[in-house]
């Protein structure tokens, strides 16, 4: 790993600068102006500082201290991948390697003559205009560095687009691997979800890391549900102990339509979710749910936001955490009720359980309400196991660690039992309770 | 079978238990009885292992076995069980994998093979009988929102399936109608055996109507001050503490 201390951004533009000179006329594409203004945010912007508010707690100087490859090539094939499988289950399953869609590797099953399931990349080529009016549409006004960086950035990722009345049957798992055996890589995968009325889809995004160099991941994802849609959006990441993942997911819902989203942190250096739902309709309801284990010196960020701008709808929230050694912690859950947005509830709660004394988690709710018709809550605690709980259990013969264990995959067990992919939930309970027993 | 001689115990410097001295035999039933604040629960936790208790003189021989140098659940793994007055609400497990784990954990501990699934379900539906334990409540989280008698009720059911050498009751009464202490106290009694050893740690004679002991000790400051045949508890119910604690101070 390179030791050298870089200026990330500065390199950035440069390598934006020299690929645009060679784009031999698609430069002037809508696309390509897209890119270009999210450029010109970046610049703007710049990686953010422990000054900025959203960032108080999350300092990313080691994440920007070295250079990384966007375009590494990677010779991964099945063979190397086998271990980072999740148990078979009959799903489209499709392999983004260091950010670009691998063919070979990927699985659809889905009939794609109803349903479009397909890289950006391939999609752009059967109809650019179609893509290129989806990209950056929810994310436009982002006040983020990462998301401008990702919009100047993207290459690849997954469109998917479900007609009205459309059910997709299996479940879609999107599976990124950085491969990051040889030298620091870097991809910035950009997902854009549109969701027809009174569509249903799952889906599922997996992180994975192979190899020991760094690796950084800047991720968008932009998820488009319309009226009446019911749409089960999860995250899981597994990462490695080198690897650094910014992440963003930006919602929109119009009325009636129900959104579930799960966002799992299992491993990763330094991981931060943005998290953001625009509740745009009435009778929505969006679920939030979240858990994170952070051991070592890891670093788990997780920020939301649940924005009312409609009557009548609902969003609930809970996070969880279990933290060890001297990770550290952060959950920022912010909630919108705009002035329309009456009859609103809103629920919000964060748990963590912290095992060591280095260990820290900061949590901060933040409600802003400018209408006088609604429900809102919020909670948060922070403690230690239950001493009681486990000398309970002890008493019954159970040893110390198998108590501890039990006691820990039960504080999971609310989070776990709401993702609703079988072979992403089954995953799920192996590797956790293969983390809980390990210390 | 169990043999407790000068135990004393204190927690945060201050001492609970001032040297107490007391024999079970097999099959025997001891009654604990005293005033609160007497020492009674702390006598029930020191034999369980609670470690916010610091043994600091004395010894409890087990079977043979000097037990205060053994964990909570070596201890449990070595017959003892301990009713708790107040059973702890564990949301996400279930009492059935609870016990479960409890069982194959106690094996394990004997070089026993674990009960399959099965073979457990089968023990565990005839012990559920016992107390008329509810099949439903033992598919839900541990004594998440049970009333106090399924609580009390879910300890005997506990202690029936683990099959301990030495049961110790902590006022298993308390918070009970007459009828949830009727159901509990059927339960203990199904379980008496000459082989099995009950300790009831109470306040009130009641519970000693159903569940008759052999003995009755008093326990006031720490110290058994008093023992007596099962009459003693009689004449407790009848003339209260007072004269006890008069009687001691008298000698004091």
């Amino acid at each position: 790993m390179s030791t050298e201390t870089i200026d990330l951004k500065t390199r950035l533009i440069t390598d934006f600068h020299a690929r645009e000179a060679v784009m031999n006329g698609e430069a002037s594409s809508e696309f390509h102006q897209k890119k270009r203004a999210g450029l010109a945010r970046f610049e703007q912007l710049g990686f953010p500082s422990i000054k900025h508010e959203e960032w108080k707690y999350s300092n990313v100087r080691d994440l920007i201290s070295v250079s990384y490859d966007f375009n590494a090539d990677s010779s991964i094939g099945l063979a190397e991948l086998e271990d980072l499988k999740v148990p078979a289950q009959e799903a489209n399953i499709l392999y983004f390697v260091n950010g670009r869609y691998n063919a070979e590797l990927s699985t659809i099953i889905s009939p794609v003559e109803k349903i479009t399931i397909s890289s950006l990349s391939e999609a752009y080529k059967n109809d650019p205009a179609k893509v290129a009016s989806h990209f950056n549409e929810l994310t436009k006004d982002a006040e983020d560095a990462f998301t401008a960086l990702n919009t100047a950035f993207t290459q690849d990722g997954v469109f998917i687009h479900i007609p009205d009345n459309q059910s997709v049957e299996h479940p879609i798992i999107l599976r990124f691997v950085s491969d990051a055996r040889e030298k620091n890589v870097g991809s910035q995968p950009r997902n854009i979800i549109s969701v027809g009325k009174n569509a249903h889809v799952k889906l599922a995004e997996a992180f994975r890391t192979l190899g020991d160099q760094r690796s950084f991941t800047n991720a968008v994802t932009e998820i488009h549900v319309a009226e009446e849609a019911n749409v089960q959006y999860y995250k899981v990441q597994n990462e490695s102990e080198n690897a650094y993942h910014v992440g963003t997911t930006q919602v929109r819902m119009l009325d009636r339509s129900h959104f579930y989203a799960g966002t799992v942190t299992l491993n990763g250096k330094f991981t931060r979710n943005n998290l953001n739902i625009v509740l745009d309709g009435e009778h929505c309801d969006a679920h939030m749910y979240g858990l994170y284990f952070p051991d070592g010196s890891q670093h788990v960020d997780n920020h939301t936001v649940a924005d009312h701008q409609k009557p009548n709808s609902e969003s609930n929230e809970l996070y969880k955490g279990i933290l060890r050694d001297k990770s550290k912690g952060v959950f920022n859950g912010k909630i919108f009720v705009r002035p329309d947005a009456q009859k609103t509830n809103a629920f919000q709660s964060c748990k963590n359980i912290v095992l060591s004394p280095d260990a820290t988690m900061n949590t901060k709710p933040q409600l802003e309400i400018f209408a006088d018709d609604v429900k809102c809550s919020h909670g948060t605690t922070t403690g230690q196991i239950d001493e009681e709980a486990l000398f309970y259990m002890r008493s019954r013969g159970i040893s110390q660690p198998e108590a501890m264990s039990l006691l820990m995959f039960a504080f999971c067990a609310d989070v776990v039992s709401q993702i609703k992919i079988d072979s992403v939930r089954e995953y799920l309970e192996n590797v956790i309770t293969k983390k809980l027993a390990s210390k | 079978m169990l043999s407790i001689n000068d135990l004393r115990a204190s927690i945060e410097g201050k001492e609970i238990l001032k040297g107490i001295n007391l024999e079970v035999k097999p099959g025997e039933v001891h009654a604990i009885m005293g005033p609160n604040g007497s020492g009674k629960s702390t006598l029930a936790s020191v034999l369980a292992g609670r470690e916010e208790y610091e043994v600091t003189g004395g010894s409890v021989v087990f079977d043979g076995k000097d037990i205060l140098e053994l964990a909570p659940e070596e201890r449990a793994a070595e017959g003892i069980f301990l009713a708790f007055q107040y059973p702890v609400e564990i949301p996400g497990v279930t009492t059935i994998n609870f016990l479960k784990t409890a069982v194959n954990e106690i094996r394990k501990y004997k070089g026993e093979s674990p009960l399959d699934a099965a073979q457990f379900l089968k023990m565990v539906r005839e012990k559920a009988k016992l107390v008329s334990m509810n099949d439903s409540l033992l598919k839900r989280a541990l004594n998440e929102g049970f009333s106090g008698g399924e609580k009390k009720r879910n300890e005997i059911f506990q202690m029936a399936v683990l099959e301990p050498k030495l049961a110790i009751l902590d006022e298993t009464d308390s918070g009970l109608d007459i009828d949830a202490l009727r159901i509990v106290a059927e339960g203990v009694n199904s379980l008496r055996s000459p082989e099995r050893s009950t300790i009831v740690v109470t306040h009130y004679q009641r519970l000693l109507d159903y569940i008759v002991p052999d003995y009755v000790h008093v326990l006031y400051k720490g110290r058994i001050v008093k023992s007596g045949p099962k009459e003693l508890a009689l004449e407790l119910e009848e003339k209260g503490y007072d004269w006890i604690k008069a009687e001691v101070e008298a000698v004091g």
